[in-house]
């Protein structure tokens, strides 16, 4: 079993003011295990795209109070896991929101990159989606260890 | 507070734009609003893009970049980046816009 340092659970609003919110926050939780510049940019900017996806497109057009939630886990080993899940309209074609350039949002915000951020920057990437019930992204990532340490 | 998002100059006929804040789907919008306003104002012959005060950018700054080319490109105007860190650098890279046309990624 891999020992766990550390876990942090959050409910965010699916506001896009949150975004920056869900960043910090990341930022704040791996700091103790001081990943390099690289790598918690990688992290920041994966987190950002997933949590961008849930607001702008999960609960398009829906009314009320609606929800991003995320988990992240930091391992003994280095490992940092991170998954985000919402309770939106699903994704009905997985392979296709993955590719790259495809969006059904709005051109001029959205490019079609972020699940290739997300696979980029990470190092492992899975997603899992029920149309009309909700999707679920959980990314890896394995810290470089800390230089002079074991 | 929007003023604080971006700062415009100009030199010669260059229209420098220097983005000051973190660059996600929250913020693009109206970086967007405020740099299209100036382009169309001011008619610049090259539109530089200064990423020295950016901390921060995901894939809705690729979009930025993407529609402020073709904003410059109907006034006739190009496109220029300066001043990206490495890790907006790795960002530019892996979207490949550095091949589109109008748009130049300066060292």
């Amino acid at each position: 079993m891999k020992r766990i340092i550390n876990e942090m659970k959050l409910r965010l609003p699916a506001d896009s003011r949150n975004e920056a919110v869900a960043r910090s926050c990341i930022s704040a939780f791996v700091a103790e295990a001081n990943p390099t510049v690289e790598e918690l940019c990688d992290l920041r900017c994966a987190l950002s795209e997933a949590v961008t996806n849930c607001i702008v497109h999960a609960y398009r057009g829906r009314e009320g109070l609606c929800y991003v939630y995320i988990s992240a886990r930091l391992y003994e080993t280095r490992e940092v896991t991170l998954e985000i899940s919402d309770n939106g309209c699903g994704i009905e074609d997985i392979e296709r929101a993955r590719a790259p350039m495809f969006t059904t949002g709005d051109p001029t915000e959205r490019c079609g990159m972020g699940f290739l951020v997300m696979d980029s920057f990470t190092d492992s990437l899975t997603v899992k989606s029920r149309p009309g019930k909700g999707t679920t992204v959980l990314m890896r990532k394995i810290l470089a260890p800390v230089q002079g340490e074991k | 507070m929007d003023n604080e998002l971006v700062t415009f100059s100009r030199a010669g006929t260059t229209l420098i734009a220097r983005i000051c804040c973190e660059i996600d789907h929250h913020t693009a919008a109206r970086i967007r609003t405020r740099i299209d306003r100036a382009i169309f104002l001011e008619r610049p012959k090259a539109v530089c893009l200064n990423f020295k005060d950016v901390r921060f950018m995901d894939s809705s700054g690729i979009a930025l970049i993407l529609g402020r080319v073709e904003t410059s490109s109907a006034v006739g105007a190009s496109v220029h980046l300066d001043g990206l860190s490495p890790s907006l650098y790795k960002l530019v890279r892996l979207s490949g816009i550095e091949r589109v046309k109008n748009l130049t990624v300066l060292p």
